[in-house]
């Protein structure tokens, strides 16, 4: 029996860890997948005044900040029992598609984009964001650097802040933008569109004309076969801020759509002993095991099963992406998890149309942001989609709105299974028996779960850092056969 | 001349600290013009394993974020200090111990009870806890040890300058980083980056007396975007907290929470916050006192809210139970 550990994995946010273990045959026999650490916000959000909650959980993590205040946001409205007004929901959706923006962009380029553009096995000290700057050039690179920002700079003329925002309160938002602040969000919007139709064509150019990326992206390993859930409109439409959970099933038929407060009737959680990340599962299949297929309750939230669990995009450019994306996958819905780059796109668009549809309404610069709440605090769920994935907040608090219990599902959380899964599949499909793997071979074995673009420091309410990697292959001894540090 | 190395680690954080740097945007690329930087996880493939290579006191400047939750933090912690001439602790966390601080005012064990047994989604009836080692067939798995305790990274090793903020504010930030690398370096264990004095003495909402007969909650209160939101019955943390974020909070008409640690001269933010609110109370009548400051929900967890692990306390002392 040897073993091959990968500790920490990187270019994702946070920390995991992969156990490999190979038979005497040389073929893999098993494959752990752990993530080591944990915070537990959900203890010490107890105490804590409700309304403070938006302003603690963003700490969870500081690259989706945004999700994590505007879930906890709609679950402090659901625990006073206040809808905001009109002008308070455009304004958050404005905020959020402008986080999408900035989120989808960060992943796409500086984590993703170097297995793609520099390659899988290309050399590890390159395989970064200044080697895709390096090798797609300064212009293209000055626009991701300059669209991000705007992505950011939008998110503070609205919050006052682009990371831990504090602006979500009890029926609203703390303040609203004037005219002359919408007027200005419009032409960065314009440029957030192009800069959309630019990445479709990056990964055009880099993935799709490239015969061997789509044969990778279509192949064996990188496919799970599991249910999909994500959020979608009063039309089915994806909708990163509110609407209906819907799940279907791995093929694609509806088995659940439920408002977010009945979470606890769909879903449910399962702990392991060798990870701290825990395991949620479709309650009406059950947790069958790390198993794939239909009777499984096995189920991803990620960008493409927002594609795969809607009926469409809600905006043109983004449909038409969405058309185009299926009809080269094979149909929907998809299990190549890889497609997943593509879904981000496809949703990078949305989020870039759905911001200047919603800077060009009037309504956003209004002066009613925000309904005082009047009645008796007690207890409130609140769900939007984080880019990594489905997020639900649930708060219940006494009489004075001191919180008395807090719970959490995070958008990787529900991934943590199939990321699992994913991991396992992978190693299965690059490691060849009696052949030492190389460190490009393990880069595809992390390919598998960067595909999810998971957030451990979310997940676990926790972090503890992303470093290199050393695989260090173990007689079971202990002997050490085989180094490989990259 | 060569350039100097730069190092960028995260610990128990949330990536936050991170962010603000990629935040300098197109200035990105004049770090690479000073730096070389030979660690900075979330962004460049350098791994431990080249850390522990280096030199010791090769790394010119390492900004450390985060704070000390794991026995895995604290190795990094040790490891980064002795390869590195400056070492700063960068952001709240590191500094004053940040939101993952809270965790302090519970036993290590609720905190554990509550995630794996008695959160609402979660069905464990085999009572099922993560351990440090788990056997299966093949060989053990491990997790690495999570203290009781939440640390700022001075209770850990020796800290040169401290940056504070959740997170820096990019622009200040990077100035001070830019100065020490050129060589001027204030006294070691100074906080840079930022202001020596209070919050309020920079902040522009309009200030009279400060005299309060009634806190009141944001949660049912929309407060007036130019008055002292203190005058306004708001707990909000500048009197006791330093300034250099550029009151973002208060401009979005949000109360301070004291992210940026105490001013110069502080030693323990939340007492000296317990001391300015009680001072503003209108009244010399205790029982009225008392009806006044029971208004406030959660006084420890506010006046603490960033600050409890390098507090005086560093925690709540529990009863050990026999």
């Amino acid at each position: 029996m040897k073993r091959i550990t990968i500790d920490p994995i990187t270019r994702l946010e946070g920390h995991g860890k992969i156990e490999i273990f190979l038979g005497d045959d040389g073929e893999v026999a098993d494959v752990f997948f752990q993530v080591p650490e944990l915070r537990g916000f959900e203890k010490f959000c107890q105490g804590r005044p409700v309304h403070e909650l938006s302003r603690i959980v963003p700490k969870i993590c500081g690259v989706c900040p945004g999700a994590h205040h505007l879930a906890s946001g709609k679950a402090i409205d659901a625990v006073y029992s206040v809808d905001p007004p009109p002008t308070a929901k455009k304004l958050r959706e404005l905020f959020y598609s402008a986080h999408f923006f900035h989120s989808h962009i960060a992943h796409f380029y500086a984590l993703a984009a170097p297995d793609f553009v520099l390659g899988p096995d290309s050399p590890p000290a390159q395989r970064n964001i200044l080697g895709v700057v390096a090798k797609v050039g300064l212009a293209l690179g000055g626009e991701v650097i300059k669209h991000r920002k705007i992505g950011q700079d939008i998110q503070a003329t609205l919050a006052g802040h682009q990371t831990h925002v504090s602006w979500c309160v009890p029926g609203g938002v703390s303040k609203g933008i004037t005219e002359a602040e919408r007027q200005e969000i419009i032409p960065l919007a314009k440029s957030s569109i192009e800069f959309a139709k630019t990445s479709i064509k990056v990964f055009n150019d880099v993935v799709l004309a490239n015969k061997g990326y789509v044969d990778l992206i279509l192949s064996e390993p990188y496919k799970l076969v599991d249910h999909s859930m994500g959020l979608v409109d009063a039309k089915g439409k994806v909708n990163f801020y509110d609407g209906m959970v819907r799940v279907v099933d791995t093929a694609g038929k509806k088995i659940a759509e439920y408002a977010p407060k009945d979470y606890l009737q769909h879903v449910e959680e399962r702990v392991e002993q060798f990870s701290y990340l825990k395991y949620p599962y479709l309650k009406a299949k059950g947790w069958k095991g790390f198993v794939e297929g239909q009777d499984s309750g096995v189920y991803s939230a990620t960008p493409l099963t927002r594609l795969n669990a809607a009926d469409g995009m809600a905006t043109p450019l983004a449909q038409s992406e969405y058309e185009r994306f299926y009809s080269t996958v094979g149909g929907k819905p998809c299990h190549a998890i890889l497609a997943n780059h593509w879904a981000r796109i496809v949703e990078l668009m949305y989020a870039a149309e759905r911001m200047l549809e919603l800077a060009s309404d009037p309504e956003v610069a209004g002066p009613n942001f925000r309904t005082i709440p009047t009645a008796t605090p007690h207890e409130g769920v609140g769900t939007v989609e984080a880019p990594r994935g489905t997020l639900t907040h649930h708060y219940v608090t006494d009489d004075r709105g001191i919180v008395t219990d807090a719970n959490l599902i995070v958008g990787t959380t529900n991934n943590n299974a199939p990321i699992s899964m994913s991991i396992k599949k992978a190693a299965q499909g690059v490691i060849k028996r009696g052949v030492a793997p190389t460190q490009g071979a393990l880069n595809m074995i992390e390919m598998a779960f960067r595909a999810y673009d998971p957030c451990f420091s979310c997940a676990t309410h926790s972090l503890s850092g992303l470093a290199g990697f050393e695989i260090v292959i173990k007689e079971q001894d202990g002997t050490v056969v085989h180094r490989i540090a990259r | 001349m060569s350039k100097l190395k730069l190092a960028i680690y995260w610990a128990a954080g949330c990536g936050g600290c991170d962010v603000s740097v990629l935040d300098l945007n197109e200035r990105i690329l004049k770090v690479a013009e000073i730096f070389d930087i030979v660690l900075w996880p979330i962004a460049a493939d350098f791994k431990y394993a080249d850390v522990e290579g280096y030199p010791d006191g090769s790394i010119d400047v390492c900004l450390f974020n985060g704070a000390i939750r794991s026995a895995e933090n604290e190795h990094l912690a040790h490891l980064l200090r002795k390869k590195s001439k400056i070492l700063v602790a960068y952001g709240a966390c590191a500094h004053i111990g940040g939101i993952p601080g809270l965790a302090n005012f519970f036993r290590h064990e609720d905190v554990v009870q509550q995630v794996y047994k008695k959160a609402v989604s979660t069905l464990n009836p085999e009572g099922t806890i993560p351990a440090e080692r788990t056997a299966t067939q093949y060989g053990d798995l491990t997790l690495p040890k999570l203290f009781g305790r939440v640390r700022t990274l001075d209770q850990v090793v020796k800290v040169d300058y401290y940056l504070p903020g959740c997170p820096p504010v990019v622009e200040q930030a990077w100035g001070a980083i830019t100065a020490l690398a050129s060589g001027k370096r204030p006294p070691a264990g100074s906080v840079v980056g930022a202001s020596e004095v209070s919050l309020c003495e920079e902040c522009k909402r309009k200030k009279a007396e400060k005299k309060i007969r009634e806190f009141k909650s944001i949660a049912t209160f929309q407060p007036d975007p130019e008055q002292c939101l203190l005058e306004q019955g708001i707990v909000c943390c500048g009197p006791a907290t330093r300034a250099g974020c550029g009151s973002r909070c208060v401009n979005a008409n949000v109360p301070c929470r004291g992210c940026y640690g105490p001013p110069a001269g502080v030693v323990d933010q939340g007492a000296k916050l317990l001391s300015a609110v009680a001072s503003i109370v209108d009244s010399e009548d205790p029982t009225e006192i008392a009806r006044i400051l029971a208004a406030i929900d959660d006084p420890a967890g506010t006046f603490y809210r960033f600050s409890l692990p390098s507090s005086l306390l560093r925690g709540a002392q529990h009863k050990e139970t026999a």
